[in-house]
């Protein structure tokens, strides 16, 4: 795409050939009113506030693309009688009861009101009753939506979940005379406005959802309000501490809304999350999962000398990467000082395989970010739960798809059904476990530049194609010439007379012939459908930008160097831009920081996690921490960058930083190691002090600092082995969490209320003998625990998910290493 | 004034040099010695200063004639408009509280001593479960009464609230007018800061109904 330059109000500004007139307005700080205008979203054409003149034409700002050379000018006097007039008509029977209102203030009805000097009222319709409704976790009042579409838009366009929709309001037809007495748009807006209100897609009482939040988020009234908020603070009371999420990989940019608890308990209170939702989007954990602070009333000292003689007894210290890179790093020195060895298996297997990667890429660190993924046109996910893993990662894939007309291609053993439900471009392709290798050849196989790919590799793909001869039956148009009829009006007499014409006419024809095609015995081991490149082909038309998603069930494969070399090889010679969904919150920072160790030694202090002498910010170990939500610090997200986070609730204990002190490293503060984080693996020397944590009007992001991707030496060696055919088959289980929750962190949260347990999906459990509550064994290989089923209705097919979320529950002891493995599950 | 005179007063501080106006008190030099001190002790003691006011005392009280009121078995009327400690109003058609818990009185309120906790009730309406104000650090501007939407709280009358603490809390049901009162019809409504404005309704423009 090409920079243009257009003229907004004779302001001479720079965007992008096709870029909407209101994006290129908002960049360069120009007003145009809108509110049911969402950026990254597609226009809805709801409000139409957003009317301005382009070139002597009135259009809506919203859809017009920019022009090179294009004037615009954003208020005529027809203009501002039309916004005066849609503000009014939203005023129209909208409740004056502002001051109960949740929106307390934030509201852009009253904005606009009042931007539209709206003084007086003109117009008038019978209201229908517009009692409130309970959804679950989101409350909608109708009384109050003014059918802007954002909640549907966003959840249609960025989440993926299309669980809103516009419902009839079943009133009265408007009266006539508006239609002569009213501005043209206006009228037209209120038409459409009277005819809806906003209902559930699927027609149910309560909300069946991922549960995100997001659709109260962007309501611009208060019509969609979180369950848990309504009434119980003004949103002017609460003070906005600006953070990143701590739940996973995404580093989401939030803000947490504080105030004191009550009148009696002046401590202080997370009320809600808040997001920069034109730019960020949230999930249900990190919208209602706030409150995981572990609270600590004083210093427990003898607790700190324990922890204290505990570090120097201990030669291993075992840790999640649910903590900082300031605390990773402060892990890190200990290690350098007093030879500790830092076992984190899961941040362990990562680095390894990005260390793979880097052998053929030439970088340590993926290519590309989610950011690409938002832009591009065609995206595959190999090697994920995407939807619980890292749901930004999943939003990402739904948003291409919606708003940059893309298609998409999910690889992964577990149905999905939130995956097929994204739309009709999402293939999916559900695959034994271990097959992601396979998974990857067809990929280099589908789209690798076979020229430019290493010979041994083109010619083992070529191994696995043959052709063979089939029949199809193949619909073509034919052109036939039919004689018809018309009425026509005869020139020189002025009068309709029928007249015979020749009409050319296209009509569909059946033939059925016989085709030499190509086989490719790739997709036969994965068990694709027949009409799997058919389709593939479908989606593929008119795609040129391409990403791929790569996720954690590839870091513990058993031949993970492997398919870390694969992906450097699919990155280097295939238009795929590649992102690695880490497998924690900070998993990616741990990974480039410490030097890990895979064995544990015989002394073990843990770090959120069971040791001989455990430090917990759960608040269930010999000496408590703080959350991530009570912290500052740096935390490294799937987009590579160093988000900067701050303290949101106020922590009177000790932390890591106190131990590390009184074990001779010195720094005051944790937020003393932001600067000395490591600069060879990409770290930047910056005062945490400095790092900035907000989104420009036109969505550059300035949330700390993007990481260096620092190249290094490449072998040449380019060789991949050949697959292995082994797949997993039986009873098979998966370690995966449900929607909403990633850790003990977001189990411990008051909102998120998913029920721990084996998960099965309700598929599985109407062919099986078990019904959802029974107690059941699972047993595999490495060990055995004992739970409760769950009933799933976000999966579907027979693997049953073990989530992690409960330490309660030892999931992690059944599995070597590899997310899957095979078991057997009986009733107890 | 004039410029130069006001530089010259900047400038020589001695004002009996500039203005003829000001002059010297006449002050006794203090006593330096032992026996000065004594002799004014004396002088201060024995005087009989101290009869003249016990005299202008008795002489009052003789008279029967007083024009102090006798607090606090007496009280001065207090104006419709004086703001002391706050009441909470009910509604004259249904006895229900006016407070709707908007929360504005807490935002408004300069001396931050307003607190209000609040919840979604059975009705699907805004409840106030707490409500408090600090007498202690109020200072009576008035601001909660003028902002209130409702006309709920209001100032009243009471300004007897003398604590043995700084911090001295009014809560919600302390100021709300109780129910006897509202039953027999005497609340009385504030006519101070925040009350409607006479021919307010003259000023309202109506907005079209389509019943």
């Amino acid at each position: 795409m090409s920079k243009i330059t257009i003229n907004i109000d004779g302001k001479d500004v720079q965007t992008q050939e096709g870029e909407y007139i209101l994006n290129a307005a908002r960049a360069n700080d120009i007003f145009i009113p809108a509110i049911c205008y969402l950026t990254r979203c597609s226009p809805t054409l709801a409000c139409r506030l957003c009317l301005v003149e382009a070139d002597g034409k009135q259009v809506y700002a919203c859809n017009a693309k920019s022009k090179e050379g294009m004037s615009v000018v954003t208020s005529t006097e027809n203009i501002i009688k039309e916004r005066r007039a849609i503000m009014e008509v939203y005023d129209v029977n909208h409740p004056l009861q502002c001051g109960v209102c949740d929106q307390s203030g934030e509201c852009e009805l009253q904005n606009y009101t009042l931007e539209m000097g709206v003084d007086a009222q003109n117009y008038a319709v019978k209201d229908v009753d517009r009692s409130d409704i309970d959804w679950g976790h989101i409350h909608y009042n109708p009384g109050l939506c003014i059918v802007c579409e954002r909640c549907v838009t966003a959840c249609k366009d960025m989440i993926g979940d299309n669980s809103l929709k516009t419902v009839p309001r079943g009133a009265d037809a408007l009266e006539a005379e508006y239609k002569e007495s009213m501005p043209k748009d206006a009228y037209a807006m209120w038409n459409k406005l009277n005819k809806s209100l906003i209902g559930l897609t699927s027609g149910e009482e309560m909300l069946d959802c991922t549960s995100c939040g997001e659709c109260a988020a962007v309501c611009p009234v208060g019509a969609l309000v979180d369950t848990h908020y309504i009434y119980t603070t003004n949103a002017w009371e609460c003070k906005q501490i600006p953070a990143t999420c701590g739940h996973c990989s995404a580093g989401c940019q939030i803000s947490y809304d504080v105030k004191h608890t009550s009148i009696d308990n002046t401590d202080d209170k997370i009320y809600r999350v808040m997001n920069e939702w034109n730019y960020v989007s949230l999930c249900g954990a990190g919208r209602y999962g706030f409150d995981y602070q572990n609270r600590v009333e004083a210093k427990d000292e003898a607790a700190f000398a324990n922890a204290v003689e505990a570090f120097k007894k201990a030669d291993t210290i075992k840790f999640t990467s649910t903590i900082t890179n300031e605390e990773a790093l402060v892990l890190q020195k200990l290690k350098e000082k007093y030879g500790y060895k830092l076992v984190n298996s899961e941040a362990k297997a990562f680095q390894t395989f990005l260390k793979n990667y880097s052998e053929i890429s030439g970088t340590k660190l993926y290519g590309y970010d989610l950011e690409a993924t938002h832009n591009a046109n065609f995206v595959i996910s190999v090697g994920t739960a995407i939807k619980s893993d890292n749901p930004n990662a999943r939003y990402a894939l739904n948003n291409s798809m919606t708003v940059n007309k893309g298609a998409g291609l999910y690889f992964h053993p577990v149905k999905d059904p939130v995956i097929e439900g994204l739309g009709k471009s999402i293939m999916t392709m559900y695959h034994a476990p271990l097959q992601e290798e396979i998974v990857l050849y067809l990929i280099l196989d589908l789209f690798g530049d076979k020229e430019r790919l290493p010979s041994e590799i083109v010619e083992y793909l070529a191994s696995f194609h043959s052709t063979k001869t089939i029949t199809v039956e193949e619909v073509i148009k034919e052109e036939i010439t039919e004689i018809v009829k018309v009425m026509k009006k005869n020139e020189e007499t002025g009068e309709e007379e029928e007249v015979e014409e020749e009409k050319k006419k296209m009509v569909p024809k059946k033939v059925s012939k016989e085709v030499e095609v190509d086989d490719n015995r790739l997709l036969e081991i994965l068990g694709a459908d027949d009409n799997f490149m058919e389709t593939l082909e479908k989606n593929l038309k008119k795609k040129d930008t391409f990403a791929l998603i790569a996720g954690p069930d590839l870091y513990t494969h058993p031949n993970s160097k492997n398919l870390a070399r694969l992906l450097a090889l699919i990155e280097k010679y295939s238009p795929f831009e590649l992102t690695m969904i880490p497998t924690l919150t900070n998993s990616l920072g741990v990974a480039l920081i410490c030097e890990l160790d895979d064995e544990v030694g015989s002394y073990t202090v843990g770090y959120n996690t069971k040791g001989d002498f455990t430090l917990s910010a759960l608040g269930d170990g010999d000496l408590d921490m703080p959350a991530i939500n009570q912290q500052e610090g740096t935390l490294t997200s799937i987009n590579k960058r160093a988000n900067p986070t701050n303290a949101a609730i106020g922590y009177n204990g000790y932390e890591l930083n106190d131990i590390a002190n009184a074990l001779g490293l010195k720094a005051e503060l944790v937020i003393e190691y932001t600067k000395m984080l490591p600069v060879e693996q990409g770290f930047r020397a910056e005062e945490f002090d400095d790092l900035p944590n907000h989104y420009d009007n036109d969505g550059t992001e300035h949330r700390g600092y993007l990481l260096d991707n620092i190249a290094v030496a490449q072998s040449g060696d380019e060789s991949v082995e050949k697959f292995n055919e082994d797949k997993l088959e039986g009873t098979l289980i998966y370690m995966a969490n449900p929607v909403r929750q990633f850790t003990p962190f977001t189990y411990k949260t008051t909102n998120l209320d998913e029920v721990s347990g084996v998960y099965m999906s309700e598929e599985f459990l109407s062919t099986s003998d078990f019904n959802e509550g029974d107690i059941v064994r699972v047993k595999s290989d490495s060990g055995e625990l004992v739970a409760n089923i769950v009933s799933d209705n976000k999966i579907s097919g027979d693997i049953i998910l073990l989530p992690t979320f409960d330490s309660k529950i030892n999931s992690e002891a059944l599995f070597s290493s590899y997310r899957f493995t095979t078991a057997s599950i009986e009733k107890v | 004034m004039h410029n130069e005179q006001i530089e010259e007063h900047f400038k020589n501080r001695n004002v009996t040099e500039i203005d003829s106006n000001y002059y010297m008190v006449d002050i006794a030099p203090y006593p330096t010695d032992g026996w000065g001190k004594f002799k004014r002790v004396l002088k201060r003691s024995f005087r009989g200063e101290l009869f003249v006011g016990l005299w202008v005392v008795l002489r009052e009280m003789i008279k029967f004639d007083t024009h102090t009121i006798k607090y606090p078995e007496e009280k001065m009327p207090i104006g419709p408009r004086y703001r002391a400690v706050h009441e909470m109003k009910r509604l004259w058609e249904s006895d229900t509280e006016r407070c709707i818990g908007c929360g504005l009185c807490e935002k408004i309120c300069i001396s931050n001593c307003i607190r209000i906790d609040t919840k979604l009730d059975e009705n699907s309406r805004k409840e106030v479960t707490e409500y408090s104000i600090n007498l202690g650090r109020c200072i009576f501007c008035g601001y909660c009464a003028e902002v209130c939407p409702e006309l709920a709280i209001t100032h009243g009358g009471e300004y007897e609230n003398a604590s043995d603490q700084r911090e001295h809390y009014i809560m919600y049901q302390d100021m709300l007018t109780p129910l006897d009162k509202m039953k027999a019809g005497t609340q009385l409504e504030f006519e101070g800061f925040g009350a409607v404005t006479p021919h307010e309704d003259e000023r309202v423009k109506k907005t079209p109904l389509a019943y």
